[in-house]
Formats: C-alpha cells, structure tokens, sequence
C-alpha cells in the first residue's frame, strides 16, 4: 500500500450477541480527503467507525494505520493515534462548560485560561463561534456539535470521524459545517462522515465507501458516481423512490388547535400560541430544529401534557366538536376520540421493552378484561394478526420487543395504532433509524391512512421525504408557527428559513391543496 | 450563651461520626455509584478500629503511645471500610450487578462481620473489651494545649474537640478542592454525570470509580470508629451504630453532594440528636424528639424535590453501572 | 507501538442463556459461597463441615426446630411479597422495617385495648384490619410525596423506619408501659392470639394463600399489567393512558398494607407484644430476598426458607459451637455477593485472547445489539410472567 493509505481495515468483524453488525470489512481510506461513509440505518457505519474510536473492539481483523497494526483497545488508545470522534448522540457533561468538556481527559495540571486560549487559537483558524464558559445544558444542539468538533481538534486529531453530522441541523447551517470541513481538508486533516443522505455525500465527499447489511460493497470517487448508483449500491438492488401522494380526498377540519400554549415537565414553555387545522384525508407534515416543540405538541393532542392556554377542538364525522384540552389521555380514548400516536421514543414511550406483542398490544385494551382479570386473548389475536399483516420478524408473539430490530418495533407500533381505526394519527420521526425499504412501507402506511380519510399529522427530520409525502408542511420555529407552507410547490429552502426564523404569520394555515384544484395528481420529486 | 455554647460544643461531637460517613459516601456517589452499604462498612470500622487500639495497648502494655493507637484505629478503620468498599466495587463496576441490592448486601454483611467480631472479642478476652483510661483521652480530649482551650467561648467553640473532628475538617476542605479546582476531580466528575462522555475523552472509568468508591468508603468506616471510640465510650455494645450510616446516606442529599456541606449538615444533625436533653420542650417526651433528625431528613428530601436546580440534582449516573458496548 | 499485544480479554453482551445453563451458574456460585463460608470457619479453627452440619440439623432435624425455623420464615416471605409489586414498579421501598411496625403497632392498640372484652374473631379481625390500614398509610406517605413531586424514595422509606421505630420506644416508655420503669409492654391476653395449626400459629397458611394471590396478581390482573409497564417505562405507561401517580400509591398501600399484615402476625402470632426492633431487620433482608427471587413469588418460599435455616442454624451454632450468631449475617451477605455475582456471567461472556466471538447466528436472529438486561428488576422479573 502507498503512503496515501493512512488508515486501512482489515477484515474486521464485529458481533451483537447473534448480530453480525460487520462482517469482514476491508478497505483503506487516504491522508487529508473527506471520505463519506454511506449506508442506510442498520448496515454497521457507526460500528464500524465505533472500533476506530475506540468504543468498540473488533472480534476478528485488525486495523492498519500507516501500515502498521494497531492495537485500539479504548478511545485513549484512538487519541494516541490521532484520531477523535464526534458521536451522534453527542458525549458531553451537561453540567460542565464548554471549556471543562473539551479538556476533559487531559493530562497535567487544570489550567483554566490555558484552555481557553487554545479553544480560541482553534475557533480562529477555522471559523468556529464558542463561547469557552457556557455551560453545555444552555447551549443549542448546533453549539453542542461545535464544542465536539472542537474538542477533537483540540486533543489533536488528524483524522476526524462525524457520525451523522448534518442530522439536527437546518439547511443554513449545514452549509457552514461544510465550509468549517474543507477549512479542516485544506490544513491537512483527514475526514470521515458517517451519512445516509447521498446529496450530502455528492456536495462533500472526495470518496465514498459504500455498507451494506453490515458488509462492505465498494469504494468509489466521488467525481465517478452518482446519486443512482451510490443507492443502488446501498441497497443492493435498483429501487424507484417515489412515495405516492394522492390529492387529499373532501378534505373537512378535524382538527383544530388555536393558540395553544404548552408546558413541558420541567415548567418550561415549549410551544407558543400554536394554531393551525389537520384536515381529515390529508398528511399534515411538521418540520423543525430537533427540540422546536414537535413532541410537545403531539404530546398535547394526545392529552400527555400541561397546557397553559389554547384549545384543540376535535371535530368528528357527524358528532359535533370536542374540545380536548383538560382532558386525560383516558377520557380522550372513552369519549371516543380515536386518536393513534406514534411516538418518538419507541421503546421509551410507546412499547413496553420487556414484553412481547402481545403483551404490548395489551397496552391498548388493557381496561377491556373481565372484572379484575386482563384478557390476553384478544392482545394474542391482535398481535398475530398484526405480525401476519405487517409481516413482523418475531420468533414469538411472546418475544421481549426490544429484541426486535428496529423497523419490526416500528411495525408493531405502528400497527397497534392503525389498528384501532383512528380518525387522527399521530407519528413523531416514524422511520428515525430505519432502513430504506421499511421506511417507505411506514410512509405507504401513512398514506393508506390518509386515503381512508385519516387526519395524519406527521412530524419528521429529513426535509426531502416531507415535501415528498406530505400535502402541506407546518414549520416550527422554537415553539412558535413559523409559516405552513404547500409541500408541493415549496422547498427545502424556503422550511429551512422557516425553521431558523419566525417566517409570516399565517394563523389557521392555508387552505388545503385539495380544495383549492379538487383533482388528483400524481407528483414526482 | 452558655447553654448555646455547649450545644455547639455537643452538637459537633455527636455529628462527627456523621461527617466521616457523609464526606465517604459523598466521595463514592461523585462516581456514581450510590452505596448504601455506608451503615455496614462503619461498623467494620467501628469494631475493626476499637480491636486495633484494644490489641495495640494489649501488647504494648504500659508503654502505649496515645498517638500510635489512635493512627492505628485511623488505619484499621478505613482498611475495613476499604474492604467492604471494595467488594461493592467489584460486583456493582467490572460485575456491573444492582448497586442498591448490592449497597444492602454489604449493610447486612458489614454489620453481621461487625457484631461479629466484636462479640468474638468480647468472648475471646472474656466479656470486656475496652482500652485504659490514659489511651481513652488521646480519642476524646482535644489535641491543643489547655491555655488555648482556656479563652473563653473561643476556646470552647474552636479548640476543645477532639481530634477526629479536626481531621474531617482537613478532609472536608480538601475533597473540595479535589472535586473544583483540580483535573482529577473534573474527571471523576465527569464519571458521575456521563460516564460515556468520560469515557470517550479517554477517561479510566473503572479506576475512578474503583479509586472514589474504595477511599469514600474507607472514610465512611472512619466514622463508625469515631462514634465507638468517642460517644459509645469506647466499648462495644449490641446496639452498635444506631443507624448512624442510614442517616449518613441521608444527609449526602441533605448537603446536596458537597464536601463542606457535609460538614454543616453533620453538626445540625448531631445537634437535632442531642436537642432533647439541652433544650427541654414542654409537653413533647425525650424519645420522640429523638426522631426529630429523621424528621427533618424527610422535610429537606421534601424540600429538595420540590425546588429543582441543575447544579443542586445527583450525579446524573447515579445508580447505573456502564458498559462501553451499550448503546 | 508496533506489535502490541491484544487485549487479554474484552468484554461482550450475551444474548440468551439457555435455562439449564442460567440454573447451573446459579448453583455453582451458590457453592462458592458456602466454601468461602466454609473458609470462614476454617480460620475460625471449627470445622466446617460440622458447622454446616450443625446448622441443617439445629434448623431441621427435630420438629420443633423446624418450627421455629418456618417462624423465621413467615415474616421473611411475607416481606418479599409485599415488596414484589413495590419493585415491580422499580419503586425502592426500604421502608419495610417501618411499615411492618406500623402494623404491629395498631395491631397492638387494639389487643391492648379491646383483647380481653371482645370476641376471639372479631378481635383478630379487627386487629388484622388496623394493622393492613396502618401499613398501608404508611407505606402512602412517601408512595404521595413520589408520584407528587418526585421525591427520592429510598431515603423518604428509610427515615421513616426510624420515625415510626421512635413512635414505639415511646409508647414502650410511656403510654402503653407496663410495669412503670420497666420499659415494656405488656404481653397480649390469649383471646387477642392468633391459633396454632400444626404448631405454627396459622399466619404460615395466610402467608401461603398470599404467595398463590401474588402471583396471580403480577401476571394475569390488571394491576399487575400496569405495574409491569410502569416498571419498564413511566413514559409508555402515560403514553397508554394510566394514571401513574394514582397506581404508584395505590400499589404502595398495598404493599405496606401486607407488611403490616406481616407486623400483626408477627406479633399476634408469635411474640404476644410489641417491642421497638419487633421488626428485626427483616423488612432489609426481605429486600434481598425478593431480588434473588426475581420476584417469582414461588422462588421466594424457598429463598426465605433458606436464610431462615441460616438464621435458625446460626442460633445452634452459637450455642454449640461458639461462633457468634452474626455469623448468619455474613453468610447471608457472601451468599448475596455471590448471587448478584453470577448474573455477570449470564449477562455477559469474556472473550480471552485469540478465542473467537463464534456465538454467530443460528435461528432467529434481529438483535439490534441493544442492551438486553439493565436491571434484573426491570426484565428478568417480568419476561418470564407474561
């Protein structure tokens, strides 16, 4: 191998119990390029790169740096060699400023105005904004990703690793990172970026390396490739996608929420005077920085949070209006508000991780048994059917879920709602961690919902699929209405604007495309 | 003034056992792990320290040095609690097991090898065991010298304890200064509040907290010592520790995980548990104003949850153990 | 840096043991502990075998030991299962001690005051009743401040053993002395003692129908369902529309409720008074004991007995064998040490040095490598239940 090969894998191998999350990976990767790292969710990019770092140790194959074998045992070992990560989920003390964090792991005595002035010398160089004292628990998540780009600069890493960098960060301020990246390229540091976006991996990248189902599949230029091979190489087969998107059908309000006020746990206002309608037959999109107060919207409809001030009326087929604020999640259900919600946090929130289907489908249905008794045979009945319609991979209905891979989660949850014949459903960041093909199953799923006549309110992150799927697209800004825009005619640009600064006010939304032509189409992205 | 000035005076000597199990376990849950072992591993202190000075003067005869006994029973102290600690450690951080079973299991084992060997003493030097009078006062009288002691209220209120609680004093400040201002301390901080962000910035997590669970418990157990050889008198008797490190466990919320808290706290509890015979309040009996500590652990508990604040809350980690291959 | 040796071992996450595997490292490190016992002894200059000998034979050989043997273990076990909803829920009542004096206490109120003049049944009863209510209230008190304001359980639970432990020294003292000056409450009249069945006074058989209940109550009753989801998630239990607060203190009077149930038999069943460690640190040890039982309410008669036989055991030694009765507390503790031990080696594997990760895919296999035992508390508990 030439000089260029600063960091090379050989048939590494790596398990989860009965998982082969990577299965006898060999590549190399060159000094002072930016190598994208491509591969739907599942298919062992950040394992891979876990094993570089440190975190992970690899059960077979060895990792090769300047041609040498390493031994990298601990993210101490990685540090030797000059190589820092920045996770996804961010790996910082909350309680500690920005300054204690990055120089956590140091060696020596704790200098405080040394560090600062070294975060500074870096921050210059390649146009970072940090402010060295503030804690990380008051800063935002773009400011958190900075203090960790920063922190592996400053422990003197050459080679960088970014684990889904562009994942919570709007339009605007991806294309800073990217100016901050090639700042990085030109002075010689070598990056990998861990991504499933291919527009990203086209606008980067001098490289891509290619996974999938935990094997590798090829390395390519960048400058040799295209969106449509790079995906049929990440998926393994030629795939159309394209996501179905029928105009909405009579369209009538559903629901109606004006002026709502929310406050979260902590007492803290999270959405702000909130007002639009979710027509019935149409798929409502919500789009947002992480955290801009989508969950806690849902959160509202569904009953599951303090709200200050507002109303949400609830307008059912040939009922007349409900109001549902004050009321508990319980009384929503019985007064026959069939209200589904998908939530974030799968196994946090939605399922119980210990049970089996069955047993989660009890979650539903649990007050239906007899006297003091549940009645497990209707959970059993539901769950098998659900397995069988949705094509669940469970050994047994009776099987833990949180042993399940993610998409069958997402299909058990999923279904459990559908199930109960909502006229609203809720979902927040439904295909978060799912791969390609399940995706688009839980997006057909949405969209079967909305032709049966189903409010859907969808609240998701990756801005193309929403303009895809969705009729029209409200954007949140912290907290507040920034603007609902016509998923059809608008952009990403236009939302990412909305989502970083409260763009025209436009209270109860525009009226719904299908009012407005009443005749379907078909559209293409 | 008087009467006040002997509350104080009595209050610090009854909280000083407390300081020692508040300041360890103080200590142990920066690095998250939550011990409720501390009332086991004071009374190995309690009996493992009484044995050291009891043996020590037995062999040196006549010639026993105050000073020696007292480092020895020191010594032996935190050597028992270390042990106690250090079975906790292995099993709650490299056996990654429930750290409140675990915390339980060395109460019941602590006390069981406490009662344990003080009665084996007891039965081995045929029924008593308690060291002479001369060793007695190098535990309780107060190491400075009778014209400092002499200055009125001064004297009393500063110089006129005895030496363990100038000790935890030293101990207090400098676990402090450990935690804020040096790198160590940031780190084993960092352990407590994210252990896989200490972790990936290349931290020794199970040195940590094998280092600050090990110490903290060894300084836990100086505390049962100190309560056998000031306030029990020097002797072993059934009713052991009294809960002491129960309430140890307690007042770490109390001083909101703060080393010098821990202090304070120790002193108004010492002073709440002999209240009762200073300050007679008609119509409320002695044994119910002896609960009044437990009562009022309930109140700041209360009081503490009611008013959140970031810097106020537990090390974050508190009670998980952490394995660098769990997502 | 060149040639540098592998790591000696590292560290994965198992999935599944098979069950016969799991019950072998049980048994095996439930050996270890008995040699590290049996160690003990050594060093003690007894021999262990004689002392575990006289430990079996003074628990179990004659009748009469193994009555007061299933005395020990009445309370023990009707602990446990008070405290199996209690944990269920991953709600940290260590404040068994307390609420198990609680109901002593009321139990007493009552046989003090109505025991000679009152029915035999209406007595007991009524006893039984204020015992369960006085249990169960104090068990709510902190279950309140929980589900209101999050306020830690552990220490709340535990100061109000001490609280209440108070309560009864003063009442021993004061009100309900005996003697003057003696300190002591006077003994029960025999109307206000519960009736022997086979030698035991009948709370074993109370205790017994309560272990079949529980379980039935974990796994097929709406309750235990909604224990089940608040344990493994507070938020999916929201999310499906219970009312968390509401459940915590109504699951927690319920536990409280049997430990005063256990207080009462405690003390209308064996020692005829109230006294301030009437207790006696069961409401700790029971902790342990519904842990090591994964709170199967079935395992839990055999672990109860088991330390009972140790407690038992322990007392014969002393007087045998000259080895102080503590004794029984270390060997409870190494016995737990090495129990919550072996649980490493279910959980995990360690992979030595050029030995392959080979646990490679066989059957079904869509693990996402996700954790898959936090807390024992949490899974163990309930996966084989529903």
């Amino acid at each position: 191998m030439g000089a260029s090969n600063s960091i090379e894998f050989k048939n590494i191998t790596k398990r989860f119990g009965r998982k082969v999350a990577n299965e006898n990976i060999s590549f190399s990767l060159n000094k002072g390029e930016i190598l994208s790292l491509l591969g739907e969710n599942g298919s062992g990019k950040t394992t891979l790169m876990n094993m570089l770092a440190g975190i992970y140790y690899p059960d077979e194959g060895e990792i090769l740096i300047n041609g040498e074998p390493v031994q990298i045992r601990s993210p101490k070992d990685a540090f030797r060699y000059n190589i820092g990560m920045v996770h996804q989920h961010f790996k910082l003390v909350d309680l500690f400023t920005a300054a204690e964090n990055i120089a956590l792991g140091e060696k020596g005595r704790l200098d405080r105005s040394r560090i600062a002035a070294k975060i500074r010398e870096i921050s210059s160089k390649y146009g970072f904004i940090i402010d060295p004292d503030k804690k990380v628990y008051e800063m935002s998540v773009s400011e958190k990703q900075t203090v960790e780009i920063v922190k592996v600069l400053y422990r003197g890493a050459d080679v960088l690793i970014l684990d889904e960098p562009t994942a919570v960060l709007t339009p605007q301020e991806i294309g800073h990172l990217f100016t901050v990246l090639r700042a990085m390229k030109a002075d010689g540091k070598s990056i990998i970026i861990i991504t499933h976006k291919l527009n990203e991996v086209m606008e980067i990248s001098d490289e891509v390396a290619v996974l999938n189902h935990g094997s590798f599949i090829g390395k390519v230029r960048t400058s040799d490739t295209d969106p449509q091979k790079l995906t049929e190489m990440m998926v393994g087969h030629k795939v159309a996608l394209e996501i179905r998107r029928p105009m909405p059908k009579d369209p009538k309000p559903r629901i109606v929420v004006n002026d709502l006020t929310v406050r979260n746990h902590e007492g803290v206002n999270k959405a702000h005077h909130i007002s639009f309608t979710a027509y019935s037959g149409e798929i409502l999109g919500i789009a947002g920085i992480a955290g801009s107060g989508q969950k806690e919207l849902l959160e509202a409809i569904a009953g599951l949070q303090v709200i200050t001030a507002g109303s949400i009326q609830y307008l059912p087929d040939g009922k007349k209006p409900m109001e549902l604020v004050g009321k508990t999640p319980m009384q929503i259900r019985q007064a026959g508000v069939s209200l589904a919600f998908v939530p974030e946090d799968r196994l946090g929130m939605g399922l119980v991780g210990s049970m089996g289907m069955s047993g989660n489908m009890l979650l539903r249905t649990w007050r239906r048994g007899k006297g003091i008794f549940v009645d497990e045979k209707i959970s059993r009945d539901l769950a098998e059917h659900i397995r069988e319609e949705l094509d669940v991979s469970t050994p047994d209905i009776m099987y833990p879920v949180r042993r399940l891979s993610g998409g069958n989660v997402q299909k058990v949850l999923v279904g459990r709602e559908i199930a109960s014949a909502p006229s609203v459903l809720m979902s927040a960041y439904a295909v978060r961690g799912l791969d390609i093909n399940t995706s688009y199953t839980i997006y057909n799923l949405m969209t079967e919902q909305k032709e049966k006549g189903v409010a859907v309110l969808y609240v998701g992150e990756d801005l193309d699929v929403l303009l895809e799927l969705c009729d029209r697209i409200l954007v949140l800004c912290d907290g507040h209405v920034s603007g609902i825009v016509d998923a059809r005619t608008s952009n990403k640009n236009e939302i990412g604007l909305l989502m970083t600064t409260i763009g025209g006010q436009q209270p109860s939304g525009s009226v719904p495309a299908g009012q407005k032509s009443g005749k379907e189409e078909q559209q293409d992205a | 003034m008087n009467g006040l000035i002997l509350l104080i005076y009595n209050a610090v000597l009854n909280g000083a056992p407390l300081m020692y199990g508040t300041m360890g376990e103080v200590l142990t849950e920066k690095s998250g792990n939550l011990n409720l072992g501390v009332e086991g591993m004071m009374y190995m202190g309690g009996a493992i320290g009484l044995g050291a000075a009891f043996y020590y003067e037995k062999m040196a005869g006549d010639g026993a040095s105050g000073l020696v006994a007292v480092l020895l029973a020191l010594i032996f102290a935190f050597l028992a609690g270390a042990f106690g600690a250090l079975i906790y450690s292995w099993v709650t951080i490299s056996l990654r097991a429930n750290q409140n079973v675990t915390g339980l299991a060395l109460s019941i084992f602590g006390t069981g090898v406490g009662q344990f060997i003080g009665e084996y003493m007891r039965v081995q030097e045929g029924g008593f065991v308690a060291i002479s009078n001369g060793l007695k006062a190098f535990f309780q009288n107060s190491p400075f010298p009778a014209a400092l002691r002499a200055v009125p209220v001064i004297g009393q209120l500063l110089f006129s304890y005895n030496i363990f609680v100038y000790i935890a004093l030293i101990i207090a400040f400098a676990m402090a200064y450990f935690l804020n201002k040096s790198r160590a301390g940031l780190h084993l901080r960092a352990v407590g509040e994210s252990p896989a962000t200490a972790d990936a910035a290349g931290i020794d997590i199970e040195k940590y907290k094998y280092l600050a669970t090990v110490i903290g418990g060894g300084i836990s157990a100086i505390g049962g010592m100190v309560y056998i050889m000031t306030i029990a008198g020097c002797v072993w008797n059934h009713d052991g520790l009294a809960g002491e490190g129960w309430l140890a466990v307690a007042l770490v919320i109390f001083c909101l995980w703060k080393p010098v808290g821990a202090i304070w706290g120790a002193v108004l509890f010492g002073a709440l548990m002999i209240m009762y015979v200073r300050v007679q309040i008609p119509m409320v009996p002695d044994q119910l104003y002896k609960i009044l500590p437990y009562v009022v652990t309930v109140i700041v508990l209360i009081a503490v949850s009611l008013r959140r604040k970031r810097e106020n809350e537990p090390p974050a980690s508190l009670g998980l153990s952490y394995f660098r291959e769990d997502r | 840096m060149h040639n540098e040796k592998q790591p000696l071992f590292h560290l994965a996450r198992r999935d599944e043991m098979p069950k016969s595997k799991v019950w072998m490292i049980r048994a095996a490190s439930f050996l270890a502990a008995l040699l590290i016992g049996a160690a003990l002894f050594g060093v003690l200059g007894k021999n262990p075998f004689e002392a575990y000998g006289t430990i079996i034979t003074g628990s179990l050989a004659k009748p009469s030991a193994i009555r007061q043997t299933v005395k020990i273990a009445i309370p023990l076990l009707g602990t446990s299962l008070a405290l199996a909803p209690c944990f269920g829920m991953r709600y940290w009542n260590i404040g068994a001690e307390g609420q198990i004096t609680a109901g002593a206490l009321a139990a007493t109120y009552f046989a003090l005051h109505f025991g000679k003049t009152w029915p035999h049944p209406v007595i007991l009863i009524v006893m039984a009743l204020a015992a369960c209510l006085f249990g169960g209230l104090w068990a709510a008190i902190p279950a309140f401040f929980k589900a209101r304001y999050n306020t830690n359980e552990t220490l709340f639970t535990l100061m109000m053993n001490y609280i209440i432990i108070g309560v009864v020294k003063w009442l021993q003292g004061g009100p309900w002395e005996g003697k003057p000056g003696s300190q002591i409450i006077p003994m029960f009249p025999d109307n206000a003692m519960l009736p022997k069945v086979l030698g035991v006074h009948c709370g074993w058989i109370i205790i017994l129908l309560l272990t079949v209940f529980m379980y039935f109550y974990l796994t097929k009753m709406k309750h235990g369902y909604e224990i089940a989801v608040i344990g493994d998630s507070v938020n999916t239990a929201r999310y499906a529309g219970m009312n968390v607060g509401r459940i915590v203190i109504r699951t927690v009077f319920f536990s409280g409720a049997i430990c005063g149930l256990v207080g009462y038999l405690v003390t209308c069943g064996a020692n005829g008074t109230l006294y301030d460690s009437v207790a006696a640190g069961v409401g700790f040890t029971a902790i342990t004991v519904a842990w090591l039982a994964q709170l199967n309410p079935f395992a839990m008669i055999a672990i109860s007995m088991l330390l009972a036989v140790l407690s038992k055991g322990a007392g014969t030694l002393q007087t045998r064998m000259e080895v102080p009765a503590s004794v029984s507390d270390i060997l409870t503790g190494v016995i737990l040490f090495s129990m919550l031990a072996c649980e490493f080696f279910i959980n995990y594997k360690i992979i030595f040095r050029g030995q392959h990760n080979d646990d490679g895919p066989r059957g079904f296999a869509p693990e996402d490598g996700k954790k898959p035992v936090k807390d024992a508390f949490a899974s163990n508990g309930k996966e084989g239940g529903r």
